[in-house]
């Protein structure tokens, strides 16, 4: 019966956990770069007032150089990543106007984005809301061996995004013009629908700590080579004690680099062959207590319930 | 003795008597004008202006709860008063406000389908019910229009004071007033089967001065005023005054023909409309019986409060966080998530306004987190309990084929109830038997005849302590068997009485064939049955008052003295004449009848034969007969009172029988004084005529005994063997002796062999001395004292026995009765009472109050749900006062089972009632239940972890219709599947392990431990998925193009998971698969994937962040699919693992049960699990601790 059951849902899981762990060994094979900056990319003297210095319109670039250790195959995927920071916080979620974002005829449905609904003299912002207004500023900018290693930033966005919830008639308006300056500027001239960032950026993060894709460098990385990157420490995640980090990756079928479902799988398949492993000896050691000892036949009559 | 339950409808009786008292005014009618006594008819003038302005209301009737006008408000008024509902109706209305985490219509339209599918289901109801009344309303009676006519018109539009006309077999349509009949004296029949559930007919006679008025013609000029009462609901009352031509007349009962009876055996009868429509007496008295809600109900209701709290306290937890957050996002004028903008914010996230922000997100929270509610219980249990109610109407198992009646669940939210009975309360008459009596046996002058074997006797003799009392008589007779079948040609009704020397005529060579004689003719004329001559056949039936009384008059007709016509005056039989050898006809002049009532315990007749002689011919019961015999007619009182003990040992119903001749002065002068008293207009009038009655029935010459059975029905003993077995007490009530009691206990099981039987009584020599002095006070104070000792004597014996396991069965009579359930003893008796495992009450006395008073103390006293069964109208408030109330739709019409919860046609169907569906609807209902807890707390609190990890903002982590349908669509019909169709064991184990049944009456499926159990699982459930969602997907790429998982994504990901462990962890629990609960739970999770595919291909202002989220972000994605198994495994192997170890170490009753059935090994009975049996002591001695 239950025992039954729950022999045969233990081998099936354990026998599942072992083959997902198998496919992780032996086919999900991932490299990653990650380089925590926000620290080292202030300057010593400042870093004290990070805070000012962030906000200060000092020169905020900074070279990072990176080695690689193993081989990596294209494309190798930049991401940059936040830490501590709420974009799945319910007043920034809720700010922004995809009616806008769609449609130029929708310009001015602009009452989820307060504050940053509109300038001081009424005309709406394109696009609206602190989503928009926060747009993360860090550029990165790569070179190997002194020779500029490129970084493709289109179709970096979900597809369903890009055709359908930004418009190909939609630019930005008014953006960042107001007295407190958020993020990054766009560019008035260039369609909602190919401002990639702005696209990714929108895509609010499930959790406080997130990585959003910043672009694809299309070449192998060969182990001992070394990565220039020049980038514009530009976002200010100081107030709030947030992390950055640049992070470089390839991926397999399974994406990223994920040794939690791995050990996940592992743990989980352990844990039914031990408890499989529990019962059986129990049931050596001490027969059912309960009538007859035969009931054993659990394997012998696997039709049964 | 002889059916007690009768008694209290002969109360009312007042058959044959008009004869000898002429209607008089009494008390009553002085009231006539007063308050409460106001209403005035205009006879055959409705349209008069007088009349008009009265304005009393028309016959329509309306039974619906609801009107069209009404349905909307009134259905939607009884929807929010249960909490839950005004909970969400609160939250749907602030859901328009900022303040809610989701859009407005995702909370409004489940909740509207949830209204709407209880305001459906009400509605259909009440259609039911309107159909009904259009059928009522629109029925055709002829009224009186001017030039002589009757013309038909319909039901409704019968207004007061129109003269109607009613044929033969037709429902009178309102209340009326009998004005004549086609009998020239006025005289009509009805069948009051619809009021009271009385099939045999009664007598209405209209006025002397209206009876003269029967044809169209005498109408023309018919002009007359009625001043009578207020409506109101007592059937047998009614106090009017009719003024006719100048003179006042009173008009009684007999004069009422009330709505909803129907006229028999007369061709028609002219009468005045007096009460229409919702005046009537019937439609008074249609109250809605008491409301009954279930224990398990009562307990979700706790658990709803609960979830409550935990709601409150998650939201509290909630807001504690949001409020420091916020606050800290201003600091000494520096922004820390500045991307917020603190500066310029509303009153929900003001830093600067923490506390407010703070308390406004509790707000917020509740409807957040809203989803450990559920919000489709209700309405789930309710579909759920209506359809468990379908398959009770429609088993077939239940269903009797003779009278042609299946099960019937008159009320739908008892059925889990029906699973937990500790205690049945049974009527005897009529409930375990059949209440159709048989004439069996007789003792005429000292001899005793018939040689049926009765069912206790056989039962006796299998316990060979029995002799039958023949055997003393005529040991010289071939053994009782051989005789019992030879000469029953045919089987009579009411007649089981073999005897070749009283048969045939034969009894003539009797020693005392002048006493056999007088005898029988005793059983023809002393009744108040009315013959029914059956044209076809020519065979006679009788409508009697009782079964007894049909018996007697029966037995007579078969052994010579065939009554065969009744007048108002005499009585007509078909006798033997043995001086002739022929039948002659012979009139006996009806002079007075002197009723049966429960006081009198006797009734008698005096009658003029043909000789002119005057006769008393008397039965009654033993105890106040044998006081009545005069010394001369005692010749034979020993033998009798043998044979009365033998009889009674025999489980039949005895009565004695005697005369008297009466001399012309003594009748003369007696008659002079009885009618004074009967038209007296004191109150206690009848008091008065009863004593006067008293002195005539005074030395009496004893005849006989006789000996009717009330068989037991069948499969009785079967289903009490099994009942005890499931370990469910049970109680009789009965007004038979205790000898009887025992004899019948012993027939039908409910006492066994090896049992001890505990004897409570006040028959000792010591009270019944006392009795004689008369001092009621020191009768009272010594009868308390005996009782408190048999009591406690009785305790001792239970408590030394307590190791055995002995079983006690406890007999205590009426009396003793009420002094057991004194205030001061009712401790101690119910102590005493529930540790027997039946107990019989003997000689309870009829009256409502008592079995009420019984019940009530059982019900309260055990704190266990009691369940009631009868048949008759007396049962009622045993039926209306006990958790449930079962009635038999037997011979006594319908009076119980109006007043019942559920119905059925023989006794033996509630084994499969309580045994099948009781423990069946109970484990389902008390496992939907926990499930609906846990899926609710799997899914909320999800949302709770999500929160922890968005700062508690009060962001949800899916998108709103997800939300919205997971109530609904996603997870409501697997449940309702397990609700209605899931079965532990087969209906065949149930019956054959009856130990089962003990499963609900100890409620270990809904024990507090089991729900926190469930809620527990649900917490865990909700922290695996979470956590190894989250962690599984969050940061790295979800697959080979470099995409990473964003809040939809995580969202999609996570009620994927909700959505496949709730289902499965359902797929676990149902023990009973077909293909309705695969289709439901692997439906339900593909629903949830069409309605993503579905949804999310709406344009993107429709469908907002789901739009496209599983073809283009989902499916792609390994690690969606990964993730979902992972955790489907993880969150199902805590539960699975501890079933399994349960089962296996510490199983259940049903587990055990269930295994042997899988191994195909079924022993007789599997041993008690000690968890159990040890459950069982506990309890016990909890009670005795009380």
């Amino acid at each position: 019966m239950y025992v039954r059951k729950l022999f045969k849902f233990l081998t099936f899981s354990s026998f599942v956990a072992y083959v997902v762990d198998f496919e992780f060994l032996f086919f999900h094979y991932v490299v990653e770069i990650i380089d925590r900056y926000e620290t080292v990319c202030v300057p010593e003297s400042r870093r004290n007032d990070t805070i000012g210095y962030i906000q200060s319109a000092d020169n905020k670039t900074c070279f990072r150089r990176l080695n690689v250790t193993k081989q990596m195959k294209q494309p190798i995927y930049v991401y940059y990543q936040l830490d501590n920071f709420y974009q799945n916080h319910r007043r920034y979620v809720k700010s922004r106007s995809d009616q806008q974002l769609e449609d130029p005829n929708s310009e001015n449905d602009t009452s989820d984005c307060k504050p940053e609904d509109v300038t001081a003299n009424g005309s709406a912002i394109v696009p609206c809301g602190l989503i928009a207004w926060s747009l993360f500023n860090d550029t990165y900018v790569f070179s190997r061996n002194s020779s500029p290693l490129a970084v493709n930033k289109t179709d970096i966005s979900w597809k369903s995004d890009r055709e359908h919830k930004f418009g190909k008639d939609v630019f930005p308006k008014n953006f960042q013009n107001g007295t407190l300056k958020g993020g990054a500027i766009l560019n008035a001239s260039i369609p909602l629908s190919e401002q990639e960032d702005l696209i990714v950026w929108m895509r609010t993060a499930a959790l406080p700590t997130f990585r959003k894709l910043y672009g694809k460098i299309e070449q192998d990385l060969q182990p001992n080579d070394v990565i220039d990157v020049t980038l514009e420490n530009n976002y200010n995640t100081y107030s709030f004690s947030g992390k950055k980090k640049l992070v470089l990756s390839t991926t397999s079928w399974l994406g990223g680099k994920n040794d939690f479902l791995g050990i996940a799988y592992l743990t989980v398949g352990g844990i039914c062959f031990f408890l499989a492993l529990c019962f059986t000896i129990v049931y050596l050691i001490k027969p059912r207590q309960l009538g007859d000892p035969s009931y054993l036949s659990w394997n012998r009559n696997p039709g049964g319930h | 003795m002889a059916g007690y339950r009768k008694r209290i409808k002969l109360r009312f009786r007042k058959l044959y008597s008009f004869s000898c008292c002429k209607s008089t005014f009494g008390d009553d009618h002085a009231q006539i004008g007063q308050r409460g006594y106001s209403r005035v008819v205009y006879c055959n003038e409705p349209d008069k202006p007088a009349a008009m302005k009265l304005d009393y209301r028309g016959n329509y009737v309306s039974t619906t709860k609801y009107t069209v006008v009404n349905f909307i408000p009134k259905a939607l008024f009884e929807q929010f008063r249960r909490v839950a509902n005004i909970y969400f109706l609160v939250v749907a209305f602030v859901s328009f406000s900022p303040l809610a985490p989701y859009s407005a219509p995702s909370i409004i339209v489940p909740l509207i389908v949830v209204i709407g599918a209880t305001m459906v289901k009400e509605g259909v109801e009440d259609w039911r019910r309107r159909k009904q009344d259009i059928e009522a309303n629109n029925r055709k009676v002829k009224v009186y229009v001017k030039n002589n006519t009757f013309n038909e018109t319909k039901w409704k539009n019968l207004r007061v004071g129109d003269l109607v006309k009613v044929h033969k077999d037709e429902y009178f349509p309102a209340d009326l007033l009998l004005l004549s009949s086609s009998d020239e004296d006025g005289i009509c029949y009805v069948e009051t089967m619809n009021l009271d559930g009385e099939t045999n007919l009664k007598l209405k006679h209209s006025l002397e001065v209206t009876a003269p008025l029967c044809d169209e013609q005498s109408f023309q000029n018919f002009k007359a005023e009625i001043k009578c009462e207020d409506p109101n609901e007592h059937l047998y009352t009614f106090v009017g005054t009719f003024y006719y031509d100048g003179n006042q007349y009173p008009i009684s009962p007999q004069q009422i023909l009330l709505r909803d009876s129907k006229l028999k055996n007369t061709d028609y009868i002219y009468g005045v409309v007096i009460f229409t429509g919702h005046d009537t007496k019937v439609m008074q008295n249609a109250t809605d019986p008491p409301s009954k809600r279930s224990e398990i109900e009562r307990k979700m209701d706790k658990i709803v409060y609960v979830l409550f709290t935990t709601l409150i306290l998650t939201s509290f937890t909630g807001s504690v966080f949001f409020g420091t957050e916020t606050k800290k996002d201003i600091s000494g004028g520096k922004y820390r998530r500045w991307y917020l903008r603190p500066d310029d914010t509303t009153v929900f996230y003001d830093p600067k306004r923490a506390p407010l922000a703070a308390f406004l997100h509790f707000l917020t929270g509740l409807m957040l987190y809203g989803y450990l509610i559920p919000i489709s219980l209700y309405v789930s249990i309710e579909i759920v309990k209506v359809l468990q109610s379908i398959f009770i109407n429609k088993d077939q198992d239940m269903y009797d084929e003779e009278t042609d009646r299946p099960a019937y669940a008159r009320t739908s939210n008892l059925s889990e109830e029906l699973g937990q009975v500790y205690t049945i309360l049974s009527d005897k008459t009529g409930t375990l038997t059949c209440n159709s009596m048989e004439f069996v046996k007789c003792s005429i002058a000292g001899v005793a005849y018939g040689r049926g074997m009765t069912e206790v006797e056989r039962d006796l003799a299998k316990r060979r302590v029995y002799r039958p009392l023949e055997m003393d008589d005529s040991s010289s007779d071939a053994p009782v068997h051989i005789d019992d079948t030879v000469d029953s040609g045919k089987s009579i009704k009411g007649f089981n009485f073999r005897d070749k020397r009283l048969m045939n005529g034969q009894w003539v060579n009797e020693p005392h064939p002048d006493i056999i004689e007088r005898f029988f003719l005793v059983l023809a004329i002393c009744h108040t049955a009315i013959p029914e001559m059956d044209k076809e056949s020519v065979e006679i039936s009788y409508e009697a008052e009782s079964p007894d009384e049909a018996a007697f008059v029966i037995a007579a007709r078969e052994l010579g003295f065939e009554f065969f016509e009744r007048t108002q005056t005499t009585i007509l039989l078909h006798e033997l004449d043995h001086a002739s050898g022929k039948i002659v006809a012979r009139v006996y002049r009806l002079l007075h009848v002197l009723e049966f009532s429960s006081s009198r315990k006797r009734m008698s007749v005096i009658v003029r034969n043909e000789e002119n002689q005057l006769l008393l011919l008397c039965k009654g019961a033993d105890s106040v007969m044998f006081e009545r015999l005069s010394p001369r007619g005692r010749h034979f009182e020993a033998k009798a009172r043998e044979h009365i003990k033998r009889y009674a040992e025999a489980g039949l119903r005895t009565l004695v029988i005697a005369y008297r001749e009466l001399s012309e002065d003594e009748f003369r002068t007696w008659e002079d004084e009885f009618l004074k008293a009967k038209t007296s207009v004191t109150a206690e009038r009848d008091a008065l005529a009863d004593e006067v009655a008293d002195k005539i029935e005074r030395d009496l010459i004893l005849l006989g005994v006789t000996a009717v059975e009330d068989k037991l029905q069948k499969g009785v003993p079967e289903c009490i063997d099994k009942l005890a077995q499931a370990g469910i007490k049970i109680w009789v009530l009965t007004g038979d002796k205790i000898e009887t009691a025992v004899n019948i206990g012993y027939a039908c099981n409910l006492l066994r062999q090896g049992m001890k039987q505990i004897v409570i009584t006040l028959d000792s020599p010591g009270i019944e001395a006392l009795e004689k002095q008369g001092d009621k006070e020191a009768i009272a104070r010594a009868s308390l004292e005996s009782v408190k000792k048999q009591i406690i004597e009785g305790g001792s014996q239970l408590s030394s026995a307590k190791e055995s396991s002995i079983q006690f069965g406890l007999i205590i009579d009426g009396k003793s009765l009420a002094f057991a359930l004194d205030k001061n003893l009712e401790n101690l008796f119910l102590e005493l009472a529930i540790n027997c495992s039946s107990v019989i009450c003997c000689r309870t006395s009829p009256k409502q109050k008592a079995l009420v008073s019984v019940t009530k103390m059982v019900k309260i006293g055990t704190g266990k749900t009691t369940l009631a069964v009868g048949d008759g109208a007396n049962d009622v408030g045993m039926l209306q006062e006990a958790d449930i109330g079962v009635g038999i739709s037997g011979v006594e019409g319908r009076q119980a089972v109006m007043a019942s919860d559920y119905a059925i046609a023989q006794f033996r169907f509630l084994e499969r009632l309580l045994l099948v569906h009781g423990h069946w609807c109970y484990r389902r209902i008390a496992m939907m239940i926990c499930y609906f807890f846990y899926k609710n707390i799997t899914f909320g609190f999800t949302l709770f972890w999500f929160e922890a990890y968005a700062s508690f903002s009060g962001q949800p982590a899916y998108n709103d219709w997800y939300m919205s349908c997971y109530n609904v669509f996603f997870t409501s019909l697997p449940v309702i599947a397990l609700g209605v169709f899931d079965q532990d064991v087969s209906a065949r184990l149930c019956l054959k392990y009856p130990l089962l049944y003990q499963e609900g009456v100890q409620n270990i499926l809904f024990s507090w431990p089991r729900i926190f159990g469930w809620m527990c699982n649900g917490v865990l459930s909700s922290i695996i998925i979470f956590f190894l969602t989250s962690n599984s997907i969050i940061d790295q790429a979800i697959r080979r193009d470099g995409q990473v998982a964003d809040l939809e994504f995580l969202g999609v990901t996570m009620y994927t998971c909700v959505v496949w462990v709730v289902n499965c962890q359902m797929a676990l629990s149902i023990n009973y698969f077909t293909w309705i609960q695969h289709f439901f739970i692997w439906g339900s999770i593909a629903f949830w994937y069409i309605f993503l595919v579905v949804y999310g291909s709406l344009p993107p202002r429709v469908s907002s962040t789901a739009y496209k989220v599983l073809v283009e972000a989902c499916v792609p994605s390994p690690l969606y699919w990964l993730t979902t198994l992972l955790v489907v495994i993880s969150t199902l192997l805590p539960y699975f693992s501890y079933r399994a170890f349960q089962t296996e170490f510490r199983p259940m009753y049903h587990d055990i049960i269930q295994r042997r059935r899988s191994e195909g090994s079924e022993p007789e009975m599997p041993e008690l699990p000690n968890q159990v049996k040890v459950r069982m002591h506990h309890l016990k001695a909890n009670l005795r601790a009380e």
